[in-house]
């Protein structure tokens, strides 16, 4: 036992949710509620395995790769299966085996129109292999390919079971994600060719990238390639304008998943392959990167001030909120970047709940426009207050998760790595600070309209709006424990991802000096 | 004086008696095969006549079959040979990358005849000399696959093109199919003539030689002079019209719409196939040697190919015309890496590359048919717009044309990523501005393609039936053997990357 999960435990625990997947292929489509089951236990494997390899982790030495397989696979191209799993990475895969199970446990009555339960949970678990996948993949082509992987389900989900103008957004998720894939593809190729053509391994990589001393020139164009991938991944201002419309259009369940995890494939992406590849690149790049994340948080929270409906407001709260993620990674600090895999789980739980949380109003009121809601504390109280909690952890009051993405970020921009202009951040830091002001403001905002007052005439004796249903409580209060939990005891996670993380901070001391 | 050089020509043919070269029946073994079941399969139905109409097409599958056991017997006997078998003195070499490509004509050309069988036995059509003629064709795709000779070379692609010339105009009574017919028929017999100027050029110049090997040192020893600019650019151009590639492609749309949907196919996957291993062995082992003429005259084919061919696929609402302007783009991607040819990266990895990237192509797109001509059973339409609704009513072919255009648009983890992503190794690896600019025009294409892609999966998807009617699809059996054959070959060499090894065994060593 110990063995198979030590070799490989990854490997189930990544294709668990794809033979699940394949054998609801195998099942007509009018037997939803074995589909369902399937479903579900196909995650819990997945994410049983995952506790089982987290059980088994070695905490001492997180800074390591564990559990590691290299395996041939394309030889041709000189690609091979290698995964494993470090600090950098275990906190991601927690975050993707909790969310995903509770999305198919909300699912369970509450298959999005046109329905056809069969088709929309093998998406999703289709999604959930990719997601594993790519935090897993210790080789760049299967990287790539797990990244990618991701797309399909999502681009179907959107434009199958998606709102009005599902179309466009789905084809604009699409084309906007390719886009920045097919030239970060171009830059690992070139990397690969330029270290030799010895290898595709992320770890590999690094380091024939300094025995081959890569002048910074090349550094900054590779890094530049990749940026495009995972810049628009993340997304990141100018890029960001296909998230609020896929966000808006996609059922309830697209929205949590690409809130939750998909947008960390991007910022997972530029820590673990773009700066500890190409650090040199990385320097010269950092304050680009700062800028467009501050731009991104005050542009974000400015949209947010604009939005009339709540699932957009959300939507460019998710721009604003992975600003300060990016922030924190282009401090290049242990600190910031610490701060930085904390934003990513935080943000994945509390976004993550607040679209829960409008898909459920939008089934009770048939709307999420602003300024007809209200009155939610009222009607259904224990909504009501998910939602102010959640609201909260999300403006980053300390006690909840929120707090240790955002505020760790800002004050590493106090101090950036040694290379990086000092003036520069500090400018960044303020900005970013007014940044959670505004957040705060329409955050409230947000709360004040729909949760506080009276319900409004149309509403107020609407039998449909009811309190939470059971699979509503079992989908929100694990979250909503999670956000407490690490708000409180932050250390859980930092402890996990700080030797890892510290490791890449020297690299920038360092150089630096 | 030329008349006297012509006539001591003459005189010394006829003065030395024909010494027949050595022949190597074993690796001549699959043309032969094919050649005597053709026959046989001809007699049959001119004995038979009405009585045996419906063996036909049974008959000519299992003939490709056949076909293919020399190939494995080949493949097994000469698998560590540092250097191909001389079969019919140098101009016809049987080498890995030889019987790779003739594995997958007959291949290819068993999944058009299942595609063919019930268009043909349904419509009103002479049926037995179609697959008398797809044989003929294939026969010329096996040769071209090993020809190493001017001569071989351009007698294969005249036996690849005659019975398509015909074939293309099989539906007779439709005006359509008679210009798919004649347009196919002039623009081939223009390009023959281009290509026989083009070698007789570099026969000139190269003291006389025909085959590539001789060539090659021909052209090897000359600088560049206007003659051997020429004659490269003309065999060049010839074999550009035969894999449409832009501006000499303005013929395939036309007759990719007019052709029955079957020959389409044909067209479009084998013959277009067949074009291209004749130029890769021309470049390759032939003219190659003056990569300062072929290199960017290649780049800007390439170059022009992907992205025309893209732009003009996008404005198409017609199913098959889309798929031929997307088949020009896949031309383009498969051309890029010749542009690259003998400068940084190994001669041998381009080649390999276009070889899989032609493999998966045959895959995908044969598949891609299969799914047009089992939806245009129920809809009797070739627009866009008609596969609206069909995740309703046919999830299955849904998912399969899914996974289809998904790897025609090069996602993992079907075949299609692995095809273009060693397409762009080849690019880079020449470590050239120009190599790289050529995978970045690439890149930029591949996402314009998900575009017109992605419409189609659209309207599978997310789209209704437009005469709303959503009874479920009869597939006939033949059709789900080619789509069980074509879907399985996508997804395994996207997932495995299962590919074969070109690198030894190879003729470039014997060069």
């Amino acid at each position: 036992m110990q063995s198979f999960l030590e070799n490989w435990g990854i490997t189930a625990m990544v294709f668990a949710p794809l033979v699940g997947a394949l054998i609801m292929m195998l099942i007509p489509e009018r037997e939803e509620g074995t589909h369902k089951l399937i479903a579900l236990v196909s995650t819990v494997v997945a994410g049983g395995l995952g506790a089982l390899l987290m059980l088994d982790f070695d905490y001492a030495k997180a800074g390591e790769m564990q559990f590691g397989r290299d395996m041939r696979w394309i030889e041709i191209i000189n690609a091979r299966y290698a995964v494993g799993l470090d600090g950098m990475s275990l906190p991601l895969v927690a975050l993707t085996l909790f969310v995903v199970p509770l999305v198919i446990i909300y699912s369970w009555d509450h298959i999005p129109s046109p329905g056809n339960a069969k088709a929309f949970l093998m998406l999703i678990l289709v999604l959930h292999t990719g997601m594993i996948g790519t935090f897993v993949a210790r080789d760049l082509v299967l990287f790539f390919v797990f990244f990618e992987v991701v797309l399909l389900p999502m681009y179907f989900m959107i434009g199958v079971w998606g709102g009005e103008k599902r179309l466009y957004a789905s084809i604009k998720f699409f084309l906007f994600t390719l886009f920045g894939s097919a030239f970060m593809l171009v830059a690992f190729l070139a990397l690969y060719n330029l270290t030799g053509g010895e290898s595709f391994n992320i770890e590999r990589l690094a380091e024939l990238v300094q025995s081959e001393g890569l002048s910074t020139r090349t550094q900054v164009l590779l890094f530049g390639g990749m940026f495009l991938g995972f810049g628009i991944k993340v997304p990141m201002f100018p890029f960001h304008t296909w998230l609020p419309d896929a966000h808006t259009q996609a059922p309830t369940q697209g929205s949590v998943i690409l809130a939750a995890v998909l947008l960390k494939l991007g910022t997972y992406g530029f820590i673990r392959i773009a700066i500890p590849i190409l650090p040199e690149g990385a320097v010269e790049w950092a304050p680009w990167i700062g800028l467009l994340a501050v731009i991104g948080i005050i542009y974000g929270a400015l949209g947010c001030l604009a939005q009339t409906d709540m699932k957009r407001l959300i939507a460019f709260s998710s721009v604003a909120h992975m600003g300060y993620v990016m922030l924190g990674i282009a401090t290049l600090t242990d600190f910031g970047i610490n701060a930085a895999i904390f934003g990513m789980v935080a943000h994945g739980l509390i976004t993550g709940l607040l679209f829960f949380l409008a898909g459920s109003i939008k089934e009770r009121y048939h709307t999420l426009e602003i300024k007809r809601l209200g009155g939610l504390l009222v009607q259904a109280p224990k909504m009501g207050w998910v939602l102010g909690i959640t609201t909260m952890a999300s403006l980053g009051l300390p006690g909840l998760a929120g707090f240790w993405g955002e505020f760790p970020a800002i004050l590493a921009s106090y101090n950036p790595a040694p290379g990086l202009n000092q003036t520069v951040f500090r400018v960044y830091m303020v900005v970013a600070a007014i940044g959670t002001v505004l957040a705060a403001a329409y955050l409230l905002w947000l709360l004040q309209r729909t949760a506080f007052g009276t319900p409004s005439e149309e509403f107020i004796d609407d039998p449909e709006i009811t309190d939470m249903q059971w699979n509503e409580w079992v989908a929100w209060v694990p979250m909503l424990i999670m956000v407490i939990v690490l708000g409180f005891l932050p250390g859980l996670l930092f402890d996990i991802s700080n030797d890892k993380v510290s490791a890449l901070g020297e690299i920038f001391q360092a150089l630096g000096n | 004086m030329s008349t006297s050089f012509l006539l001591a020509q003459v005189n010394d043919a006829a003065s030395a008696p024909f010494e027949r070269p050595d022949i190597n029946w074993h690796a001549v073994a699959p043309e032969l095969v094919l050649l005597a079941w053709g026959a046989f399969v001809t007699i049959v139905d001119l004995i038979g006549l009405e009585r045996t109409r419906r063996f036909i097409p049974s008959l000519t599958g299992i003939g490709f079959l056949l076909a293919m056991i020399p190939i494995l017997t080949l493949w097994d006997a000469h698998a560590g040979d540092a250097t191909g078998l001389a079969a019919v003195g140098d101009t016809f070499i049987v080498d890995r990358y030889a019987l790779v490509l003739k594995g997958l004509f007959l291949i290819s050309a068993y999944v058009i005849v299942l595609l063919s069988t019930n268009y043909m036995a349904e419509g009103d059509y002479y049926d037995s000399e179609y697959y008398q003629l797809i044989a003929a064709s294939v026969l010329g795709m096996l040769v071209m696959a090993s020809a190493r000779d001017f001569i071989t070379l351009f007698i294969a692609l005249e036996l690849v093109s005659i019975p398509a010339y015909l074939m293309a105009a099989w539906r007779k009574r439709d005006l359509k199919s008679n210009e798919a017919g004649l347009k196919y028929m002039l623009m081939g017999v223009f390009a023959s003539a281009i290509l026989l100027y083009g070698m007789s050029l570099l026969y000139g110049v190269t003291g006389g030689r025909t085959d590539f090997a001789g060539v090659a040192e021909g052209l090897a020893d000359q600088g560049t002079t206007p003659v051997i600019t020429m004659g490269v650019l003309f065999t060049i151009i010839g074999f550009a019209f035969k894999v449409s590639a832009v501006p000499f492609h303005t013929w395939a749309p036309d007759t990719y719409e007019g052709a029955p949907t079957p020959l389409t196919a044909f067209l479009a996957v084998a013959s277009k196939t067949a074009g291209f291993v004749g130029l890769i062995s021309l470049i390759v082992f032939g003219i190659g040697v003056q990569g300062a003429i072929v290199r960017p005259f290649l780049w800007i084919l390439a170059a022009l190919t992907m992205t025309i061919g893209n732009l003009i696929a996008m404005r198409q609402t017609n199913i098959v015309r889309m798929l031929a302007y997307s088949g020009i783009a896949q031309a383009g991607y498969m051309l890029a890496p010749l542009a690259v040819i003998n400068q940084g990266s190994d001669p041998a990895l381009v080649r390999e590359s276009i070889v899989n990237y032609l493999v998966i192509y045959a895959a995908m797109n044969l598949g891609a048919f299969a799914v047009v001509i089992v939806a245009a059973r129920k809809t009797r339409s070739g627009e866009i717009e008609s596969f609206g609704g069909m995740f309703r009513y046919a999830p299955g072919l849904t998912a399969l044309m899914t996974v289809f255009l998904f790897s025609l648009t090069g996602i993992p983890p079907m075949g299609g990523w692995l095809a273009k992503f060693q397409i762009f190794k080849a690019l880079i690896e020449a470590g050239t501005t120009a190599g790289i600019a050529l995978a970045l025009i690439a890149a930029v294409n591949s996402v314009i393609a998900a575009f017109y892609y992605l419409s189609v999966a659209k309207n599978m998807w997310f789209m209704p039936a437009p005469d709303g009617d959503n009874s479920p699809i009869v597939i006939p059996p033949a059709l789900v053997a080619a789509l069980a054959i074509t879907v399985i070959v996508t997804m395994v060499t996207g997932v495995t990357g299962i590919a074969p090894d070109l690198t030894d065994f190879g003729a470039l060593a014997a060069n």
